[in-house]
């Protein structure tokens, strides 16, 4: 047990090295897709939290992103807030619209709940449409271009990439803690059987909706950056499918696997922002000839992934699969 | 005599818990025969391993031909299975449930249930009624109708008289041995009311722990005191 | 609050066009019930399905097919489609937690999704459904014969259906292997096989739903993704397990959506879709079997 932790710990400042050294080593662009990815990341983590911790599906991640986004779209537009400190501003935007949905999700058992976040990823849009005096409508708004702040002497994607990965690593370290200590634990004794935990007095409830706030908080704070790094906010830049792959990325590189959410953040980073290039990547390929402006691709080779992954895993057959949601089962709705 | 179902060293388990440890009995043509034993002895299960219900392996031979595994191999084969809780759909009617029986036959549905109401005319009067509505008794007189639909060779019957009057319990035992004499039918009974059981079966195997501890014609069992006191509860 | 001037035609034909979008929701909420009653998942790529489904439509009257000879072919595919999808994808995953079927759906959403893409690009194109756009006079209110038309064929289909789960042997085994599994093996029904045959249907529904809403809509691979979301209200509505709450609940949520969407100035046609959802939430909380369902909603 101690050498585990002593191993976590290290790994977590070898992380940080990695972190720090990182810029140095890549150009400018790939500086910039790695703090794309980091955002991801984050949102990832808060997920994981959710899900794998208080056993609670949200297929709705996506909004909460949009929330971060947009509150931090507004302040820095509409009252002139210096981006910067928009960002706690809008994870607590996010993470106050996460308790709120966590109140009605604690009377809703997996099926269900997994029914009504999809409703929200999908109906979601629909409110800076209608309200768009405040939100902008589908044209959205325009942010200031990204620029490095204080007269630092770093370049605006080197900055992004620091300012994400700090926080990411801030918040790692958090979620860290939070596993570790008491309200992790206490989350998996609920996860594991909410029957023993709520007959020992433990006030289940307000450990769910705090897991919900969480992580709702960390996929605010992801949208925020993603907003300040492309300058821009509208409907469509959380789409519906995004929260679909926020869930899937999760199944795919497993929940208390660390470098799993990295590579789980990687394969959104690549579906939703480099969604053209792979279809180039593959015209690469002898007798492969893809029309560049259809770009299917990527999404029918993930939607098979991840069908044969969950096909080939099943349940009890080990791996991530079973270790991320298998004491899910016996919470979740189960066929009578 | 060629037993109509032979079962040779069944092993049977639900998931990682092993239940039968290696049983084999035999059941004749138009026998009636009994499985007796005490909760947990693995009665329900040995019935399952015939119907293809449960995973099992061994040998089980039901007239003539090695059975298969597969759930609905012991219904097209001629094997009905009768489950503890009765199994009917009490959602669909009286009817439906009849019509269910017979679902692995071509015949004509009418002629079958015919056959059915004449061994239990109050399932006829309440044909329409939703099979969940019904009476203890007349649910046991589904599933018995049920089963018979499909014109079976051998009837798998699981605690028949659980819940039920004695007086209903012996109406159903009546029917079942004007069956046996009328149709030539078979029946693997299991019982947990051994003293019931052992007036109608011509043979017994008591179960304990998933394993045959004893077996012989009822006469004997039931004049054996100490087998009666050990192994049978009375 | 009340948007624009009321007239009784206006309503009428709001009241026409509400029945037409429930006739088009109900379909496909009855085949997220049948999915649900014997798989006892949600089906996240029903609508992707049903889009496919309608591409395929599209693709074979581009090569010069009426719609209705077109019509029996794509049903057909969708139901062979509908078949293989569960015995080849579904059939594994089963038995294990709902939430891998769930993600395995939604996988094959995404992958349905960048198929279309793929093969017939992104873009908006319009479809040319059976039924033209002109209106006819009822009563004095003009009412469009496509939506009559829409309204006639989604009714036609379910009273196909419900004659066939009520009166075939096979319908019946439908039935019983989805209410009792066990009991259904025990008395010869191929449990495997009905649910197979299960997924069949429900994709052949999604077709007609596509194919009916496509001219309203054009096509597009995102075409049933809001559809979807009502068809989930309407199938909540009228109770998970139950065909006929499908139907009722969407017709009910068709028109009272529409109704709210054009008179309620707040809703307007932007908050349809959360007014939807807001739906589904209080149906859940309040009475989670919906109006006619039966099965229990597990809290703690």
């Amino acid at each position: 047990m101690r050498l585990k932790l002593g191993l976590e710990v290290l790994g977590l400042l070898v992380l940080a090295l990695l972190i720090a050294v990182m810029p140095r080593l890549v150009d400018n662009f790939t500086a910039y897709e790695m703090a794309t990815v980091g955002m991801y990341f984050i949102a990832l983590l808060g997920l994981s939290i959710l899900t794998g911790y208080s056993g609670q599906i949200s297929l709705g991640h996506g909004a909460f992103m949009a929330i971060g986004g947009y509150t931090t779209a507004i302040l820095s537009v509409d009252h002139g807030v210096r981006d910067l400190w928009t960002i706690p501003i809008a994870g607590l935007v996010a993470g106050v619209a996460g308790l709120i949905v966590g109140v009605p999700a604690l009377r809703l058992s997996g099926l269900y709940l997994a029914l009504i976040t999809f409703g929200i990823a999908v109906s979601f849009r629909q409110i800076p449409i209608k309200f768009d005096h405040f939100f902008g409508g589908t044209t959205g708004k325009v942010l200031g271009l990204l620029k490095t702040p204080f007269g630092l002497s770093a370049t605006p994607e080197d900055w992004i990439y620091y300012l994400t990965w700090g926080i990411a690593f801030v918040l790692l370290v958090v979620a860290w803690l939070f596993v570790r200590g008491k309200p992790g634990r206490t989350l998996k004794a609920i996860r594991d059987s909410e029957i023993a935990a709520a007959s020992s007095g433990i006030s289940i409830a307000r450990y769910k909706m705090i897991a919900f706030g969480m992580s709702a908080f960390y996929a605010g704070v992801a949208g925020a950056l993603y907003a300040i790094a492309r300058a821009y906010m509208n409907p469509d830049v959380f789409p519906i499918i995004l929260s679909v792959y926020l869930v899937a990325a999760l199944a795919l590189g497993g929940i208390d696997s660390f470098v799993g959410l990295i590579v789980g953040a990687t394969i959104i980073y690549v579906l939703i922002n480099r969604a053209d290039d792979v279809t180039g990547w593959i015209n690469h390929l002898p007798g492969v000839s893809l029309d560049s402006k259809r770009p299917g691709m990527p999404d029918v080779i993930f939607g098979a992934v991840l069908i044969l992954v969950l096909i080939t895993l099943r349940t009890g057959v080990g791996g991530a699969l079973r270790r991320a949601f298998g004491p899910l089962t016996t919470r979740l709705y189960s066929r009578s | 005599m060629s037993a109509l179902l032979k079962l040779e060293g069944v092993e049977a388990s639900y998931g990682p818990v092993k239940a039968l440890h290696g049983v084999s009995l035999e059941v004749g043509n138009g026998e009636l025969v009994a499985v007796l034993g005490a909760n947990g002895a693995g009665k329900t299960t040995t019935l399952r391993a015939v119907s293809g219900t449960v995973r099992r392996s061994g040998d089980i031979t039901f007239n003539g031909s090695r059975l298969r595994r597969r759930p609905d191999a012991a219904a097209r084969a001629g094997i009905a299975h009768v489950p503890e809780g009765r199994g009917t759909f009490s959602e669909l009617s009286v009817w439906e449930n009849l019509r269910l029986g017979a679902y692995t036959r071509r015949g004509n549905v009418k002629e079958e249930a015919q056959h059915v109401f004449k061994y239990f005319p109050r399932l006829e009067e309440r044909k329409g009624q939703q099979a969940g509505t019904l009476s203890g008794g007349e649910q046991q007189m589904l599933a018995l109708g049920r089963a018979m639909m499909a014109r079976p060779k051998l009837v798998l019957l699981d605690e028949p008289s659980l819940g039920l009057a004695p007086m209903l319990v012996q109406e159903i035992f009546d029917a079942l041995d004007k069956m046996r004499g009328e149709d030539g039918m078979s029946v693997l009974v299991v019982e947990q009311n051994a003293s019931l059981a052992l007036e109608h079966a011509a043979r017994a195997y008591v179960l304990e722990v998933g394993r045959v501890v004893l077996s012989g014609p009822s006469d004997e069992l039931r004049a054996d005191e100490s087998v009666r006191r050990s192994y049978l509860g009375y | 609050m009340l948007l624009g001037v009321f007239t009784w035609t206006e309503f009428a034909q709001q009241i026409v066009s509400g029945l037409r979008d429930g006739a088009i929701y109900g379909g496909l909420a009855l085949a997220l019930v049948i999915i649900y009653r014997s798989t006892r998942a949600i089906n996240f790529a029903q609508g992707e399905m049903a889009t496919f489904t309608t591409f395929i439509a599209w693709s074979l009257m581009n090569h010069g097919l009426s719609f209705w000879t077109a019509f029996p072919l794509v049903l057909a595919i969708a139901f062979s489609g509908g078949v293989a999808i569960e015995r080849l994808i579904i059939r594994p995953v089963e038995n294990g937690p709902v939430i891998t079927i769930v993600i395995v759906t939604l996988g094959l959403a995404v992958l349905l999704n960048g198929l279309m893409s793929l093969i017939w690009g992104g873009g908006n194109r319009p479809f040319h459904g059976p039924f033209s756009t002109r209106t006819i006079d009822v009563g004095g209110v003009p009412i469009s014969v496509q939506d009559i038309g829409i309204v006639a064929v989604s009714f036609a289909l379910v009273a196909l259906l419900a004659l066939f789960f009520r009166f075939t042997k096979l319908g019946l085994g439908l039935r019983a292997a989805a209410l009792n599994r066990q009991s259904s093996e025990l008395v010869g029904v191929r449990v495997g096989w009905m649910l197979a045959f299960g997924w069949g249907l429900a994709a052949v529904l999604g077709a007609v739903a596509g194919m009916m809403v496509a001219p309203v809509l054009f096509l597009d691979p995102n075409m049933m993704q809001t559809v979807l979301l009502y068809a989930f209200a309407a199938a909540v509505l009228g109770g998970l397990d139950s065909p006929l709450g499908a139907v009722i609940g969407g017709l009910l949520l068709g028109v009272t959506i529409t109704l709210l969407g054009r008179y309620v100035g707040f809703v307007g046609q932007a908050l349809k879709l959360p007014t939807a959802l807001l739906l589904i939430l209080l149906v859940l909380l309040v009475k989670p079997n919906g109006l006619f369902g039966r099965v229990a909603v597990r809290r703690v």
